[in-house]
């Protein structure tokens, strides 16, 4: 028996008060990765092993940067939340799942932030 | 609830070990260990992107993968991302209820498999003939 009323279970309002977000949002990012993970294995393998000329030219595009961008975006927060399952799928013990999910969100946010960086500083040459 | 205890133990669902390995579980967890390497592998991503923004070091990165062990870091790397991105299109097919039958999920499985190596092994090829 339950004693949640259909709405609040629908909108898998629990007691914690969410749910559905983390599946949702990593099915959205996993669409949106199909098409930013093939245009980033494309510039893998032509650039795997090139100058750094011709590394840095092929990167300082706008199109380019702006792809980049948004692939890093969609997988960062992807990532975030497929290694937060992963935790929550195989420790048990409070103190150090809440210091691994703090540690994955930290470490995320890193990449995202210093990708972010490298893309612009290629692009504006501060 | 009450606990209730008996005198014979029942057993207990067999562990991991007793199964026999199966081409569908052998996906489940290949994607979530490739999920997991493509997790650590930003760290190498980013790596890449800051020698070339700042140009320090991006020599060094580069004679690295340029010796057999770079370069198979390089063919796993992208063999991960395209083996993850398959079995992800195969969570999300099975997300609209299709594909769970038996034969279906069997099927996907070796399709995830076998088409993971053959397109990264195609898309190199295709890379570095492009390059000339
Ligand atoms: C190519 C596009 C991608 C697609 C279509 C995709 C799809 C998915 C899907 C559907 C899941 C959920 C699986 C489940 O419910 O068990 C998932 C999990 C995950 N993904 Fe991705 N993904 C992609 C790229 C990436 C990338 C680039 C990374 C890391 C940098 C990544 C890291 C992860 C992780 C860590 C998990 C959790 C694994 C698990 O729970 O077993 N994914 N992915």
């Amino acid at each position: 028996m339950t004693m949640r009323s259909p709405l609040s279970r629908v909108r898998g309002l629990g007691s914690a008060h969410s749910g559905t977000e983390h599946f949702l949002t990593q099915r959205m990012t996993a669409i949106a990765n199909v098409p930013l993970v093939l245009f980033f294995v494309y510039l893998l393998v032509t650039l795997a092993g090139r100058s750094h000329a011709a590394v840095s030219a092929t990167l300082s595009n706008s199109t380019t940067a702006i792809f980049l961008l948004a692939a890093i975006l969609s997988v960062v927060i992807h990532m975030r939340i497929g290694m937060q399952i992963i935790i929550e799928d195989y420790v048990h013990h409070d103190g150090l799942k809440m210091s691994l999910m703090m540690a994955n969100t930290f470490f995320s946010i890193a990449i995202g932030l210093c990708a972010g960086f490298a893309i612009l500083k290629l692009n504006f040459g501060l | 609830m009450a606990e209730i205890r008996t005198r014979n133990p029942r057993p207990l669902s067999p562990h991991l070990q007793v199964y026999r390995l199966t081409m569908t579980m052998a996906m489940s967890i290949l994607h979530r260990i490739t999920g997991a390497a493509l997790y650590f592998g930003t760290i190498l991503f980013v790596w890449w992107l800051f020698a070339a923004a700042t140009s320090r070091g991006f020599e060094a990165l580069n004679s690295f993968f340029d010796t057999w062990f770079g370069q198979l870091m390089l063919f796993g790397y992208s063999w991960a991302l395209i083996h993850h991105m398959l079995g992800g299109i195969r969570h999300l097919v099975w997300d609209t209820g299709r594909g769970l039958g038996p034969a279906e999920r069997e099927f996907s499985a070796w399709a995830t498999m076998v088409g993971s190596i053959s397109l990264t092994v195609m898309v190199w090829i295709l890379g570095l003939t492009l390059r000339g």
